[in-house]
């Protein structure tokens, strides 16, 4: 067996997501090598290549692939695919958008959002916005896998010593282009693999009243999340919002302040090891799966909170 | 411009579901069915597309069993112009259906295919990225905002880190996030209008389409239940278990 792990990256550093992946590939057993297609990624295939338990790193350079276009990556996947039984990338949106592409140049049923490898064919996901989970076997000769991060530990990102191997691009396909990114600029812990996630939703009431949330954050050294609600009110940017769409996290305190707890946002952070619900209704779902429950006003529990720690 | 949009019945986002007994799967029996969420969110940018003068034509297709027909409907009450059911008693996987959708593109012809990232049912978020690949267009995954201009579509996505702008020639795939719009509600004309409108019903065979599945369910079962917490009285108190029984402050 042999499994390829298709790195994220912004051309500069590896995304931490790649490091559960790579647990996941552990998982499955046999070697392992890293696939990084930049635009210049010699940084990023120098980090890969430290990374606990890889085999090597082929390293593809193209300006086609600076930004991670779907249609430019998913033909180099599955040029490189007869090498391979298995081929996993994180489930981010970076994930989620090129391997399904490459999964249809192969022919293969990939099996999306994975949180546990019971065999090499063999694997678990949840469905219906977490509210149950499936083991599905692949009958496919390749198996494509997408890894849900907060299932598996980051991997060790040192003590290897991978050999880092030059391959040729694949040509610009000469579909999409990129136009631009607009990225928020953050000094909090990302919100994926954050130890502490603050989050804020349709009862904080205003884009204003959201400083509230992120100064409790910022005492705590936590990440901000949010629901779909504050998302979809503007209190916050779209790439705030925890659910069943948006983010997956499982820090080790979650913090929902004004959260009702719709079964779309739990499903983005119900296996949060310990969960806080602060909301003035004490009939909000959110009470059903947290540890610790404030039946309180939010303006008044939160400075509350702030003066007191 | 043609508009083609796929659609899927799926359990009703407000059902909390449950899995059967014998953990064979998730029990829909006698549950409130809907159009996947995001797919009536890609109807609707479809149909805004067409009320703005950039679509001619927006098709509504589905693939699955005959009350499938319902969900047609809702498409055309919100505005497509007319339905196709394939019709067939089996739940395909996102590749079977991306091959079976790529037949009915290659019959219908559509400069733009617009639809849901994911069905909220196997949320598997795949069936779109596959059917580009299979027909060789751009793809433009969860897009929050779309504009067609001189036979190219802008599209702003929502990534992890924020948004990316990406520019597509036509034909392409877009699939819709949360934000591309809000879906209306039909009206009772538009619903009955909708009744009137042409829904063809078509056989796998006629599509040369193959359903056999590719992954096998050995078992659904429920999610590790959370244990039942506990209501605090106040700030403080809340603070001292943070510290001393959980333990996740210091």
């Amino acid at each position: 067996m042999s499994t390829l792990v298709i790195a994220e990256h912004d051309n500069v550093t590896l995304a931490p997501a790649t490091l559960n992946c790579l647990t996941a590939a552990q998982k499955i057993g046999g070697d392992i090598d890293f696939l990084v297609a930049a635009n210049d990624g010699g940084s990023v295939a120098e980090e890969a290549a430290m990374a606990a338990g890889v085999r090597k790193v082929l390293k593809a350079d193209s300006p086609a692939y600076e930004h991670p276009v779907a249609e430019n990556l998913a033909p180099l996947i599955a040029r490189l695919a007869s090498e391979y039984t298995h081929i996993l990338a994180p489930a981010t949106t970076f994930g989620k958008n090129i391997l399904p592409r490459a999964a249809g140049l192969l022919d293969v049923q990939m099996i999306s959002d994975v949180t546990a490898i019971v065999a090499p064919d063999t694997f678990e996901r949840p469905i219906y916005a977490g509210n149950a989970i499936a083991t599905v076997r692949s009958k496919d000769a390749r198996i494509l896998l997408t890894i849900r991060s907060t299932a598996f530990d980051p991997a060790a990102a040192g003590g290897g010593n991978a050999v880092i191997e030059n391959i040729d691009a694949t040509s610009d396909a000469g579909l999409s282009r990129f136009v631009k990114a607009e990225l928020s600029e953050s000094d909090r812990p990302e919100l994926g693999t954050a130890g502490i996630v603050v989050s804020g939703g349709r009862g904080v009431g205003s884009a204003e009243n959201f400083s509230l949330i992120e100064q409790l954050a910022d005492r705590l050294g936590a990440a901000v999340g949010a629901s779909r609600a504050a998302v979809d009110a503007g209190f916050v940017p779209n790439d705030y919002q925890v659910g069943q769409t948006g983010k997956i996290v499982a820090p080790e305190l979650y913090i929902a302040i004004g959260i009702s707890g719709a079964i779309q946002h739990l499903a983005g952070m119900k296996d949060s090891k310990v969960i806080v619900a602060i909301n003035k209704d004490e009939e909000a779902p959110i009470f059903e799966v947290a540890d610790y429950g404030l039946v309180e006003d939010l303006f008044k529990a939160v400075p509350d909170i702030l003066e007191k720690l | 411009m043609k508009i083609l949009v796929p659609i899927k019945r799926v359990v009703d986002y407000n059902v909390k579901v449950h899995v059967k007994a014998d953990e064979s799967g998730v029990d829909t029996a006698n549950v409130k069915m809907s159009v996947n969420p995001f797919d009536e969110i890609a109807i609707e940018e479809a149909v805004r597309l067409k009320e703005s003068g950039k679509a001619d034509e927006v098709v509504a297709v589905t693939i699955g069993v005959t009350k499938a027909q319902e969900q047609l409907r809702t498409a055309m009450a919100i505005g497509a112009d007319r339905g196709i059911l394939v019709e067939t008693d089996i739940a395909p996987e996102p590749l079977a259906v991306a091959k079976c959708l790529k037949a009915l593109v290659e019959r219908e012809r559509p400069d733009l295919v617009i639809m849901g990232k994911q069905a909220i049912d196997d949320d598997f978020n795949q069936t779109g990225q596959m059917l580009a690949a299979l027909l060789g267009w751009a793809q433009g995954t969860f897009a929050s905002k779309l504009q067609l201009e001189s036979g190219q579509a802008t599209i702003t996505r929502e990534v992890d880190g924020g948004l990316e702008t990406l520019l597509l020639p036509l034909p392409a795939i877009v699939t819709t996030d949360l934000r591309l719009n809000e879906p209306r509600y039909a009206s009772l004309p538009n619903i009955m209008k909708a009744k009137k409108k042409p829904l063809d019903v078509l056989k796998p065979g006629d599509l040369d389409a193959d359903f056999s599945p590719r992954l096998e369910t050995l078992k659904v079962r429920e999610p590790a239940r959370r244990k039942a917490g506990v209501k605090v009285a106040s700030v403080d108190e809340l603070i001292h278990k943070l510290k001393t029984e959980a333990k996740v402050l210091s």
